[in-house]
């Protein structure tokens, strides 16, 4: 199963879960499972291209229903490669850390790569097991990229 | 009389630890845990007398249907109705669905379906789709100072065109008790025609619920929240309204008669519940009941009470918190739910999670009343008799770390 989701892309995981149900909240929480770690705390307290950039190739916004996140995406794209990228939101610190994350990421990276990007990529670079319903905030700024291509096909 | 900590012993659940840490359940709100003897009784039923009911002559089922009406009995002695005017379903959700669909032909154009601005979604979008298929008007009270449904605005809004008001007894995100009989009483006396539906959703685990003396037409809740089992609801209706009423979905079990050319439905209660219903759950949930009847459980229900006022006490001296609903703890019922300055809900209940400590935090299904409120979500507290001193202590510990592990 673990596997094969690998080859999965994100529009094809929303809603699965690579988690093994019993094993959420088992034992006590090493270092390692602390959620709140420095590194996401950093990445909230002071996100990289958090902004807005003006004459977007695409600006794209999409909501957590669960909670009221929210993350808006600017791309500018240039030869189906990423030039620039700023994200605007609030919500959660793992959707905004996620966000933050995620700018780092799509730096000049062609939209091909994009679109192949995992869930279990997002959750490798956020670093913290989550389970299926927190896994929708780390998801949410992924989901705003993917969904605004789509609109720009 | 056992206190509430002896009390946790009847939950096997509460033994279990949560990331190493004992757990602590503050989401009776959104389901209470279930005691040993509920468990017990779906095992022993399906153990000993699982067969169909109402349609099998064995023994079996003979056993399964006295054992299923036995339930309906508890149901009708616990809120003082008879068992005609008990019909089982799903859950709250499917009640009012239920009712959205049999009270239609009652919505003519330009009519109006009344709600709160408190409302569970469960108890809005059914009239809104209602209203959307009768091109009829949703209208929407607001609420007082002490953020009750506010009497004023419901009289000023009542009127001739008014065939159905829906509201909510106690809210699952201000905790606050309506004034249910008094906003009654304005309905009646303005328009003695409207139907009025109260969920009694978040009501029932807590208060003694009379529908004869509230005066309602129906009354609405689920077993789950009342430590019973999941898929198991209630729907209360007076009975005159019920025999008039056609049902709103149809099949086996339900019929005096079945022709090609038209069918016959028995009375109610059972003409409103076709096809097998959910005979393991509502024989358990008829457990649950008899857990609620016991002496020792409603002291418990009494303490809870305290433990609102704690908590609301402890909350109020945090600068960062603001507490949503009442200040006067007599108005709440089972809950407090706030918000942190500059913390999302999310993150609260992640960090308090980490300290086994669970908590609900969203907008709770009430979209429309976080928005009234000016925020996109909160976090909320929810107590039930298992629930002690030390659980809302140790929880307001792990809250203020959680903070302060947070700030910006």
């Amino acid at each position: 199963m673990k596997t094969e989701m690998k080859t999965e892309t994100i529009k094809e995981q929303i809603g699965k879960e690579s988690i093994n149900p019993n094993q959420i909240g088992e034992g006590p929480l090493t270092e390692e499972q602390q959620i709140y770690k420095e590194n996401i705390l950093d990445h909230y307290r002071n996100p990289h291209h958090k902004g807005t950039l003006s004459n977007t190739t695409l600006t794209h916004t999409e909501h957590n229903p669960l909670c009221g996140d929210m993350v808006t995406m600017h791309l500018m794209i240039k030869n189906n490669q990423i030039t620039d990228v700023k994200f605007d939101g609030h919500g959660c610190t793992i959707s905004q850390a996620s966000a933050s994350m995620l700018t780092d990421k799509l730096q000049e990276m062609t939209l091909d790569k994009i679109k192949k990007i995992t869930r279990d990529e997002i959750m490798e670079m956020i670093g913290v097991p989550l389970g299926p319903v927190r896994s929708r905030c780390a998801l949410l700024a992924l989901r705003t990229v993917i969904k605004g291509l789509e609109n720009l096909q | 009389m056992t206190a509430p900590k002896e009390m946790k012993e009847e939950f096997p659940i509460l033994k279990r630890n949560v990331h190493g840490k004992q757990l602590i359940y503050l989401d009776s709100s959104a389901t209470t845990q279930k005691p040993q003897q509920v468990l017990d009784a779906l095992r022993h039923f399906y153990t000993t007398s699982n067969a169909n009911v109402h349609r099998v002559v064995h023994t079996l089922g003979e056993e399964a249907t006295a054992l299923y009406e036995q339930t309906r009995k508890k149901v009708a002695d616990f809120v003082r109705a008879s068992t005609e005017e008990i019909v089982f379903t799903r859950g709250t959700t499917d009640s009012i669905n239920m009712l959205a669909c049999m009270l239609e032909s009652s919505v003519q154009p330009d009519d109006e379906v009344m709600i709160s601005a408190m409302e569970h979604h469960s108890n809005l979008i059914p009239w809104q789709q209602l209203c959307k298929r009768r091109n009829a008007k949703l209208v929407v009270v607001g609420m007082n100072q002490e953020y009750e449904i506010d009497p004023a605005d419901l009289k000023a809004k009542l009127s001739e065109k008014t065939k159905i008001v829906s509201f909510v007894h106690v809210s699952h995100v201000l905790g606050v008790i309506n004034p249910v009989r008094e906003l009654i009483k304005i309905i009646r006396n303005k328009n003695k025609e409207a139907r009025i539906v109260v969920d009694g959703a978040q009501a029932v685990a807590h208060l003694a619920v009379d529908v004869k003396s509230i005066d309602c037409d129906f009354y609405v809740f689920s077993a789950h929240k009342m430590y019973g089992p999941t898929g198991v609801g209630v729907l209360y209706g007076k009975k005159a309204l019920l025999d008039k009423l056609e049902p709103a979905s149809f099949g086996g079990g339900m019929i005096t008669s079945v022709s090609f050319e038209k069918s016959t439905w028995l009375d109610s209660p059972h003409k409103f519940e076709p096809g097998t219903p959910n005979i393991a759950d509502v024989i358990a949930f008829g457990t649950a009941i008899d857990f609620m009847q016991r002496d020792d459980v409603k002291k418990a229900q009494e303490q809870e009470k305290d433990l609102i006022k704690l908590a609301h006490a402890e909350l109020s001296k945090l600068s960062s918190v603001t507490i949503l609903g009442p200040k006067d703890c007599s108005k709440r019922s089972g809950l407090i739910a706030f918000t942190v300055k500059d913390l999302h809900p999310h993150d609260v209940a992640t960090g308090l999670d980490q300290y086994g400590v669970a908590v609900r935090a969203g907008h709770h299904c009430a979209m429309p009343l976080h928005k009234k409120l000016g925020i996109d979500a909160s976090t909320r507290m929810s107590f039930a008799v298992y629930n002690t001193k030390e659980d809302v202590k140790t929880t307001l510990e792990a809250l203020k770390k959680t903070i302060a592990a947070l700030k910006k």
